[in-house]
């Protein structure tokens, strides 16, 4: 039974109770529990567990704590076992007795289980000396780990609706807004736009009721860390949304949560409730005359429903597509009433704000852009995942000290920034410090956050074209620039990784990404030429290749490479022989192999195949 | 009285009421922009970009489509820039690529210079204005069509492809800037080519004269409350 709370020292007086009751010495196994993790079959773990436990007569001595995300989803399943913050991962069921009698029981460490640092090959035993976390600044996401999102108490008790509690009995919406302000707060949502500002705008809008929304459509497909946010702690992003619609005066929010994140939905959902019975949210929180309450809604899916105006068309019941706003959503918004919306990540930073105070906040980050980011980092790099990173945090040290650098011994060629429609920043620049302004000056973007690291074996105008090629599709198609101009760009793109690419082509892609990017409506096509534009800025090179010479220097483009084997080096061994799907490969015991060229459908198994690096690609 | 507003086109001053976009004001004050999918009787929808103009506003200057853009107090408006020319000229070359034969592009496309796409060219012919959608829901009340697909997938027609609901008015015919819905009658009946509709027409119980549509004097009878024997005569003999 939750009781509800009519004031703030009746809050407080829960929190210390809660804190009481959780002893941070006590035995406790964290199983992250996470799409990530979820798909790495962390659920049959759980149930080992608790048999296990039951089997020893352990239930009470230790707690299992089931997480969120915590962001290093690559290693998952993963473990901490606390009090030592013991990092165990790739966790499979047969380890759980191990783990229980082993470790629980005997206090030993199972060294197979351990994470070993890819680059230096030492055994890490520790949760924070794990090099992919001890870099990052974990304010946003760090709580994750040690809290289980479908309970408030876990929550209270680390401190949670302090913040609403100060902002509503200590500060006055203005001053809210002020200190929101003051911390330099920009939306992580993508335009980056001071949230503080927007509040005030949408405050002082004329109109009722006024609404604020939480844009959680992530549509890009390789973020999700909005996801991981709500699935992982809900209440961090419900906390900030109630403190913004009172800052603004709304009593009414929205979350547009796409429909393919059904954890995300059934965590929040819960949380609502559990805000509600304690009276947190809903009619005269904290025993104030306030109301606020949520309502869920679930998105359709289409990348540019998340972009403002289509989201509101949506929430409307309308087709989800841009309009033209010169009067801003914050005066004329949803049902043309004045709407604040922000990114789920934007609103979970707004309770550290108020808590710690907008000063505090300030010293993280960079002139222009504060706090901190929470960036997808994938692709050619030994660690995978979410990391959460201080702004003015350059490139490099993402992609190396965290990222532990490129795989395989590679060259390290570029990193696209900032989902779909962000640019490719080369080496050169891999000091830059990630902020806003910087990423947009490069000609890339902080967009949602993706951050996709390439290596020598990217071609980059076959990036540009697999980009375009979503952002054709995504397009809602109706703007003549955006809808027909990226349709040309991808066929000037095909044409050139297929050996039809002509001079000129690069010089007319130029001036028609110009114009999509000029002419749009939205943002959808103001930005989708950035990985055409970029890659032409920093690779012209690679693009001049594939059309003047017919090469692929990367060795991906089908029609521009041949594979060859160099008979120097092959012991012909046949191995390639038997993997060639084609037929194509010819030789007997040793006599050097051959590919016939007709023959060869360019699958590149053989250049897999061979252990002695004779296959060639040219 | 609504309340008037102030700005410059060219560097010329006008004046327009509040809540009226640039696109109409600019025309009937004798600028040219060229357009495609705007039309006064119905909302404006941004779509085809070819009403680009230069706007100046607290010292940013930015293109933007003029049909949609609200007038502002103390804009600038540039019709004719380097820009505007530019990003105007590709839209057209855009546009005439998606359909070679449309003569109302061609037309607008040799003003412009134009002489032959840079892009391999399609034959479609809609431009996707979305001018039919807009006046058969908005004038009409019928509608009956409406885009479907997204990108350059994305296509104008009844839902479905069944167009059950088009009373066969013909205001999408006359609205459509390149002409690509066609429209035939004979003596019996109406068709709507495009959108594959057929209806009967009503004739005249006095002169015998077929006037309309049966199925759009049933749907006008059924909006506006007439008598059940309203349209029994047609306007001409009904004086
Ligand atoms: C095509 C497109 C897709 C977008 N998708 C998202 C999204 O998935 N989530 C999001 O928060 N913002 C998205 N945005 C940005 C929103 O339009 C809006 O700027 C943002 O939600 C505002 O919140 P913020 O100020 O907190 O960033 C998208 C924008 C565009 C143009
Ligand atoms: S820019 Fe693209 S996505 Fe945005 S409204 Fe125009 S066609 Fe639709
Ligand atoms: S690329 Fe594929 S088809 Fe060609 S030779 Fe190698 S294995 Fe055979
Ligand atoms: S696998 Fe390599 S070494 Fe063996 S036959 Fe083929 S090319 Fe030669
Ligand atoms: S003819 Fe049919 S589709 Fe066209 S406006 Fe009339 S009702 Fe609508
Ligand atoms: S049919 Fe004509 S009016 Fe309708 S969208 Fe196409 S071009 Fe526009
Ligand atoms: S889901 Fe487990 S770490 Fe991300
Ligand atoms: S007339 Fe303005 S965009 Fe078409």
């Amino acid at each position: 039974m939750r009781e509800r709370l009519r004031n703030p020292e009746n809050l407080e007086r829960l929190r210390q109770k809660l804190q009481k009751e959780r002893d941070p010495n006590k035995r406790r196994i964290t199983v992250c529990a996470g799409t990530g993790c979820g798909a790495y079959g962390c659920g049959e773990i759980i149930s080992a567990l608790k048999k296990e436990l039951k089997k020893r007569k352990l239930q009470q001595d230790v707690e299992i704590k089931v997480t969120g995300c915590h962001g290093f989803c690559e290693r998952g399943p993963l473990l901490v076992i606390n009090p030592q913050k013991l990092f165990y991962q790739k966790v499979q069921v047969e380890d759980v007795p191990e783990i229980l009698s082993e470790t629980i029981e005997k206090g030993n460490v199972i060294d197979r289980l351990l994470y070993v640092n890819p680059v230096t090959g030492e055994k890490i035993v520790h949760e924070d000396e794990v090099p992919f976390y001890k870099l990052q600044e974990r304010i946003i996401f760090g709580s994750n780990g040690s809290i289980d999102p479908t309970s408030i108490e876990d929550y209270i008790a680390i401190g949670g609706y302090r913040a609403l509690a100060k902002a509503f009995f200590d500060m006055s919406p203005e001053e809210i807004i002020e200190s929101v302000k003051r911390s330099g707060l920009r939306g992580r949502g993508g335009g980056g736009f001071p949230t503080g500002l927007k509040w005030e705008s949408c405050r002082k809008a004329p109109g009722e009721p006024r609404y604020v929304i939480c844009n959680a459509d992530e549509g890009d497909p390789g973020a999700y860390m909005d996801r991981s946010l709500l699935e992982g702690n809900p209440h961090s992003v419900l906390e900030g949304m109630v403190i913004g619609a009172y800052a603004i005066g709304s009593n009414q929010g929205h979350v547009f949560v796409r429909k393919e994140y059904p954890l995300a939905v059934q965590n929040l959902r819960i949380a609502l409730q559990q805000a509600e019975e304690y009276g947190l949210l809903g009619e005269g929180i904290l025993g104030t005359g306030f109301d606020f309450s949520v309502r869920i809604n679930r998105g359709g899916g289409a990348f540019v429903c998340g972009e403002s105006s289509a989201l509101m068309a949506s929430l409307e019941g309308q087709p989800g597509e841009p309009r033209a706003k010169h009067i801003h959503t914050v005066i004329s918004g949803l049902y043309d009433k004045p709407t604040n919306l922000n990114n789920v990540e934007t609103w979970a930073n707004v309770p550290l704000i108020i808590d710690k105070g907008d000063q505090w906040y300030a010293q993280l980050g960079t002139e222009g852009s504060k706090g901190t980011k929470i960036f997808s980092l994938v692709g050619k790099v030994n660690n995978t995942g979410l990391v959460e990173v201080p702004m003015g945090i350059t490139l490099r040290e993402i992609v190396y000290d965290i990222g532990g650098g490129i795989p395989g011994g590679k060259k390290f060629k570029a990193v696209q920034t900032g989902g779909p429609s962000g640019g490719c920043i080369p080496e050169s620049l891999l000091d830059l410090p990630v902020d806003f302004d910087r990423l947009t000056e490069v000609g890339s973007m902080m967009g949602s956050g993706g951050m996709i690291v390439m290596d020598e074996g990217n071609c980059m105008v076959d990036v540009a074209k697999y980009f375009i090629n979503f952002l054709r599709d995504e397009s809602c198609g109706k703007c003549t620039s955006c809808r027909e101009g990226t349709q040309r760009m991808y066929e000037i793109l095909d044409d050139i990784t297929e050996g039809r690419g002509k001079r000129g082509d690069v010089e007319l892609l130029e001036e028609l990404g110009w114009v999509v990017a000029e002419a749009s409506l939205c943002a959808l096509g103001g930005t989708a030429p950035n990985p055409v534009l970029s890659t032409i800025q920093y690779f012209r090179d690679e693009y001049e290749a594939h059309i003047k010479e017919k090469r692929c220097p990367a060795g991906v483009c089908k029609a521009l490479i041949q594979y060859t084997i160099d008979s120097e080096l092959c012991t012909a061994c046949g191995r390639c022989r038997k993997a060639c799907p084609s037929d194509a490969i010819s030789g007997a015991k040793k006599v050097p192999h051959k590919i016939d060229q007709e023959k060869c459908i360019k699958c590149g198994m053989c250049v897999e195949s061979c252990k002695f690096d004779a296959v060639k690609v040219q | 009285m609504k309340t008037m507003i102030e700005f410059t086109i060219d560097g010329v001053g006008v004046e327009a009421e509040e809540g009226s976009t640039i696109l109409p004001v600019a025309l009937e004050n004798g600028f040219e922009i060229p357009h495609l999918c705007y039309h006064d009787e119905v909302s404006p929808y941004g779509a085809c970009r070819l009403c680009l103009v230069e706007v100046e506003r607290g010292g940013r200057r930015r293109l933007t489509a003029s049909c949609t853009y609200p007038v502002l107090e103390g804009i600038q408006v540039l019709t004719d820039t380097e820009k505007v020319r530019k990003a105007r000229r590709m839209i057209m070359e855009l546009l005439l690529a998606r359909c070679p034969d449309r003569e109302a592009l061609q037309e607008l496309g040799s003003q412009m210079e134009i002489e032959k796409p840079r892009f391999e060219l399609r034959e479609e012919e809609c431009i996707l204005c979305g001018l039919c959608e807009r006046v058969c829901r908005e004038v009409v009340g019928a509608n009956a069509i409406s885009f479907f697909s997204r990108g350059y997938k994305k296509e104008m027609g009844p839902p479905f492809r069944d167009p059950k609901a088009c009373i066969a008015c013909g205001a999408c015919v006359y609205v459509c800037p390149v002409d690509c819905i066609k429209m035939e009658e004979t003596e019996e009946e109406r068709t709507i080519v495009r959108w594959e509709r057929t209806l009967p027409m009503k004739k005249c119980k006095a002169c015998g004269q077929s006037f309309a549509p049966w199925f759009q004097l049933e749907y006008i009878k059924e909006k506006v409350k007439l008598p059940k024997d309203f349209f029994d005569v047609c306007p001409d003999c009904r004086g």
